[in-house]
């Protein structure tokens, strides 16, 4: 039993969780749990009613048991019961139990919105808080739907407690991160900015995360924070320690504050203001000061306290990258950190000279502590530690450490960790190309990694070194002799052989002259490997040895003889078998002239980006790698893989060429030695989406499009014949969106009505990011289609392309017009006596939604029309007016509603002066009810 | 901003999991199974951050109960160290030396605590004072409301 029971204890409750605990297996915790849910279902079943502490008593052990890590499918309806009860405990496990078993059971929703509607606006703090928690806790759409507006309200009122408006502050920011497109910006924004000033010190801190992630999103909203949070970190790192009263942390003036004001600046460049900008710079030197200091406690939480300021003070030095004194004194401060005794300091210097190590100010002074760094590889116990090492090495090598740094990571390879070994070859690889000035290291360097550890050496490191060999003609010969010196060892790696029988089976021929390596040893050599590989490395051995048969006719008999023999052209592999019989047939028909060309050199490897790089990229997520080779990269990536791929998936798998893989194109058949590529791009099948256009006739907000992917949320808005439409790309995964790019396309009808011209959009999206693009759009006469937005991107491997219809439609351009009856009445006669009747367009047709006034109001506002009232004779029947804005003419419209609630259907009526306009419009708004 | 906080046993039960980030039960599930093996792996002395997909993992333990923390990459490992040590001062306080086993009994409690020091994955309330009288509020308003239950009640006998 606990030692204290505070509150209210539910005797029945602890009971319960005794007997769980006293369960002695696993099968008797189920049997108790299985009781006891019966238990649960019968009283909720039960004809007796039960009291709100029964119900919260149940619910609550409903609880417990789905913690356990039980599934719970009843209860819901209990729970939402107690949201509504005026006892507070009992409101309080409701809301608790909402909170964990979140559940978008639209029924539920409905009701619980409504509760927390109750409690929001019973003006008492605690009830408030606990509404706006659950909010927070939750974060659906449909409570975005239902608070995002009422939130900013209450943050900013005057009267609001300061409890309420931390509750509030930070339950925007969730509804933001998860529904941005319904958290409109509005005049709270610049009210919310002065929270930085608030009295209430608790209520800066939720505010300050707010604005963060605000002015992460839009930068030039909320520029003015920059100066309140400058003036409020200055007041907080020169008060004395006991001035801030309980928000001094063992010593440390409001930590967690001054964190949060640190990240908020680092949304921004250095202040242009040379006074905000020195007053900022005298903060950083105070805090870097301060770290200097004997330390107030020995605690290790004042040590952490202070510290977590100082790196994220560093953090943002490095951001600004803009004062080398300020850079080179955190390097200095993190070197010392280097050999603190603490392990935790040791792992957060390694990694944040890691960023210093990039900035042109700082890269010297971080290199200075190579020596420490290499120790730490050496003699650190926490293998994450040693990761860190590894990669702040990687970071500050350049061409004057390279071999030394390349040197160290090889022979910390032999002892490594399993887990990251491959990611050391990786970094090796990169390293010994980017930074070798003779190829001839270079080529010893990865024969030294598929050494030693050549099971770690994934297909991109031995097709690169392959590229590197043939793009380069002053290292070919090296290549041959030392893959033949290396094939020597009676053991060797796998790897190593494919590397051998390829670079052999090229250049083989300039080792020839020396007997020691004449084409009969070199042959012998591969083929007493041969027996001991996998199917693709003899694949790939027999294609060196097609090329033997060309550069030294003198062992075509031998290697005939070996291709004729039963183990080859009977093999139970099919490739194999094939690539002896062609191989074979091939070397007896073909003259020498046509046996030269089918099987000449390999031509240069186009240059491209590393696709070591790439995995490495794709391995740690590109953010944290220093752009290592731009020069590489090529411009049109996206677009050249994906035609590198058509390319591939047109050429039949088995021609004859291609199962040499000579010369040829690319061919997904025969991949082993033409893969060098080996980045082609798979292109997802285009994901066309038009679903939930008709939601947007009458509302210009919401989601438009979402797969497990992407999310894109739009806000738009119109007038007269303009319209500027925002569109939200949310990345839902933890993985970067690369080559992220978009057009707008319309079909040759559209596109003379209608322009829209978007803005550029980033190419990148990050994990769990959301980036921003305007479209403008320009109504030129009416129009009926809607343009479509085509969206492609890299997400893994894959291209992906998603095309949806824009909900751009004539009614948007709607202006509304108010009439008295009087002007209706005659504009409606003009318009059916004047004009033919295809002017006048009608429809009847059944509601597919429920008959409802107020709905139907709402939608009809929405379309775009004025509702006048009191103009029909009939009350029921709604009637509307409005213009069409286009650039080359204006169109009135009028329009009549009559639902007929009895037989369920509508009768709709359109009088405008173009048919055209007449006939969409009806489309349009018949669609909706 | 935190993604999500566990609380578990030195045995790997799971004693409180808080989410900040939609996610379904079953990813819920697999994560907290990967960390604690994970962390339960890991010798004493070892730092307190480690990698984890895309997220930092932070970790602490006390006594028989370890703390743990997912952040985002951009996140203060330091600070969320401290904010596991907030928290575990606010429920010592709230409990009086708290152990193991008023977290199992009163999970409830320890919930509001966290929804009053912690809310969306970010700090909300970060004075101790503060927090303390809040859930000491709603503890009185408690006790005012609260009618005495009879004996067969009291022992969940109905």
């Amino acid at each position: 039993m606990p030692a204290v029971s505070k509150g209210d204890g539910m005797r029945g409750l602890a009971v319960f969780i005794s007997d769980i605990r006293n369960c002695k297996s696993k099968e008797a915790e189920v049997k108790r749990i299985n009781k006891e849910l019966a238990n649960i279902r019968s009283k909720f079943k039960g004809d007796k009613a039960l009291d709100g502490y029964s119900k919260k008593k149940y619910v609550c052990k409903l609880l417990f048991i789905f913690l356990l890590g039980h599934d719970i499918d009843f209860g819901h309806m209990e729970a939402v019961n107690l949201l509504s009860s005026n006892k507070y405990t009992e409101k309080q496990i409701g809301y608790l139990f909402i909170s964990v078993l979140v559940n978008s059971n639209s029924e539920l929703i409905r009701l619980i919105n409504n509760a927390i509607k109750n409690d929001l606006a019973s003006r008492n703090a605690t009830f408030m808080n606990l509404a706006l928690h659950c909010i927070a806790n939750v974060g659906s759409r449909e409570m975005a739907e239902a608070f995002a507006s009422d939130i900013p309200r209450i943050l900013v009122a005057g009267d609001t407690m300061d409890s309420v408006k931390q509750s509030a502050a930070l339950c925007l920011l969730r509804l933001n991160r998860t529904s941005p497109d319904l958290v409109p910006m509005g005049e709270w924004t610049a009210r919310v900015v002065h929270l930085l000033n608030d009295q209430h010190l608790g209520v800066v801190t939720a505010a300050t995360s707010l604005i963060t992630t605000l002015a992460q999103k839009s930068p030039d909203d909320f520029k003015t924070s920059v100066s309140l949070a400058v003036a409020r970190l200055s007041r907080i790192v020169t008060s004395a320690s006991i001035d801030l009263q309980d928000y001094t942390y063992y010593f440390v003036a409001a930590p967690w504050l001054s964190v949060k004001l640190l990240r908020l600046l680092q949304c921004y460049p250095p202040p242009e203001d040379a006074s905000l900008r020195s007053r900022l710079s005298e903060c950083l030197e105070t805090i870097l000061n301060k770290a200097q200091e004997p330390p107030k406690s020995k605690k290790v939480q004042h040590s952490n306290a202070k510290n977590a300021v100082l790196f994220e003070a560093i953090a943002l030095i490095i951001h600004h990258d803009s004062e080398p004194n300020l850079l080179v004194r955190a390097c200095n401060q993190l070197g010392q950190f280097l050999q603190h005794r603490e392990t935790n300091l040791r792992y957060l210097a390694l990694e944040s000279m890691c960023t210093l190590a990039s900035s042109e100010f700082s890269h010297e002074a971080v290199k200075t502590h190579i020596e420490t760094v290499i120790s730490a590889l050496k003699t650190e116990r926490d293998v994450s530690v040693r990761q860190r090492a590894v990669d702040l090495l990687y970071a500050m090598c350049d061409r004057s450490n390279s071999k030394q740094i390349v040197a160290e990571m090889l022979s910390y390879l032999e002892t490594a960790d399993y887990s990251i070994r491959e990611e050391i070859v990786l970094k090796v690889a990169i390293l010994a190309e980017k930074y070798a000035v003779d190829y001839t290291w270079y080529v010893d360097t990865i024969l030294n990694l598929i050494r030693i550890a050549g099971d770690y050496v994934s297909e991109e490191v031995w097709y690169r070194v392959i590229q590197i060999v043939i793009n380069r003609d002053d290292v070919q010969g090296y290549a041959a002799k030392t893959v033949f010196e290396a094939l020597q060892a009676p053991a060797c790696h796998e790897n190593l052989v494919k590397v051998g029988g390829y670079i052999l089976g090229e250049f083989g021929n300039l080792i020839a002259g020396d007997p020691r390596s004449s084409p009969l040893v070199q042959f012998n050599l591969l083929h007493s490997k041969f027996h001991l590989c996998s199917v693709p490395t003899r694949a790939l051995l027999l294609s060196a040895y097609i090329k033997f048969i060309n550069l030294f006719p003198e062992v075509k008999g031998t290697i005939q003889d070996v291709l004729r023999s039963d183990s080859q052209l009977r093999n139970a592999d099919v490739e194999l078998q094939q690539r002896a019989v062609e191989y074979l047939r091939l070397s007896c028909i073909a003259s020498t002239d046509i046996l030269a060309t089918v099987l000449e050199e390999m031509p240069p490897f186009p240059e491209r980006e590393s696709s070591i790089l790439a995995k490495l990229k794709k391995k740690k997520g590109s953010s944290k790698l220093p752009d290592m080779d731009d020069s590489r990269k090529n411009v049109n990536g996206s677009a050249e893989h994906a035609e590198d791929a058509e390319v591939a998936s047109k050429v039949p798998s088995h021609t004859f060429t291609d199962n040499l893989s000579v010369n040829s194109a690319p061919s997904s058949g025969a991949s082993l030695l033409v893969d060098v590529f080996s980045d082609f791009s798979s292109a997802a099948p285009t994901e066309s989406s038009d679903e939930h256009f008709p939601r947007f006739v009458c509302k210009n907000n919401g989601v438009i499009y979402e797969n497990q992917l992407l999310q894109i949320g739009l806000k738009s808005e119109y007038r007269q014949n303009l319209g500027r439409m925002y569109v939200f790309y949310g990345n839902k995964t933890s993985t970067q969106f690369q080559s992220f790019s978009t057009s707008v396309s319309s079909n040759d009808v559209l596109c003379s009505h209608l322009n829209v011209q978007e803005k550029p959009v980033d190419p990148l999206i990050e994990a769990g990011a959301q980036v921003q693009q305007i479209l403008n759009i320009e109504c030129v006469s009416d129009f009926s289609d809607a343009p479509v937005l085509n969206i492609q991107f890299r997400y893994g491997g894959t291209l992906q392309n998603i095309a949806v219809k824009l909900p751009v439609m004539l009614n948007k351009f709607f202006q509304p017009t108010e009439m008295t009856s009087q002007d209706f009445f005659q504009r409606w006669k003009q318009l059916g006596a004047v004009i033919s009747p295809q002017q006048e367009v009608q429809k009847i047709f059944i509601a597919k939604n429920q008959m409802d006034t107020d709905v139907t109001k709402a939608k009809l506002l929405g379309f775009g029309v004025a509702l006048l009232d009191g103009v029909d004779p009939n009350p029921v029947n709604f009637v509307g007016a409005g213009i069409i804005h286009t650039k080359t003419t204006q169109v009135g419209c009028l329009l009549r509603l009559e639902p007929n609630t009895q037989a369920q259907m509508y009768r709709l009526t359109l009088r405008t002066s173009k048919e055209s306009v007449s006939q969409r419009l009806c489309e349009l708004l018949s669609e909706q009810f | 901003m935190m993604q999500f906080m566990l609380l578990f046993s030195r045995q790997g039960k799971l004693r409180l999991q808080k989410w900040y980030v939609p996610l379904s039960d079953k990813e819920r599930k697999k994560i907290s199974r990967d960390l604690v093996q994970t962390i339960l792996a890991r010798k004493p002395k070892m730092c307190s951050f480690l990698e984890w997909r895309d997220l930092k993992i932070v970790y602490k333990r006390y006594a028989s109960l370890y703390f743990c923390c997912a952040v985002e990459d951009q996140d203060n490992e330091l600070i969320t160290l401290e904010i596991i040590h907030r928290y575990v001062e606010l429920l010592d306080k709230y409990f009086g030396s708290v152990c193991e086993l008023d977290i199992i009994f009163n999970f409830e409690k320890a919930y509001f605590i966290l929804d009053e020091f912690l809310l969306g994955g970010e700090a909300q309330e970060t004075s101790k004072k503060n927090v303390l009288k809040a859930i000491e509020q709603a503890d009185l308003l408690q006790e005012e409301a609260e009618a005495p239950r009879s004996v067969l009640e009291e022992i969940g006998l109905t």
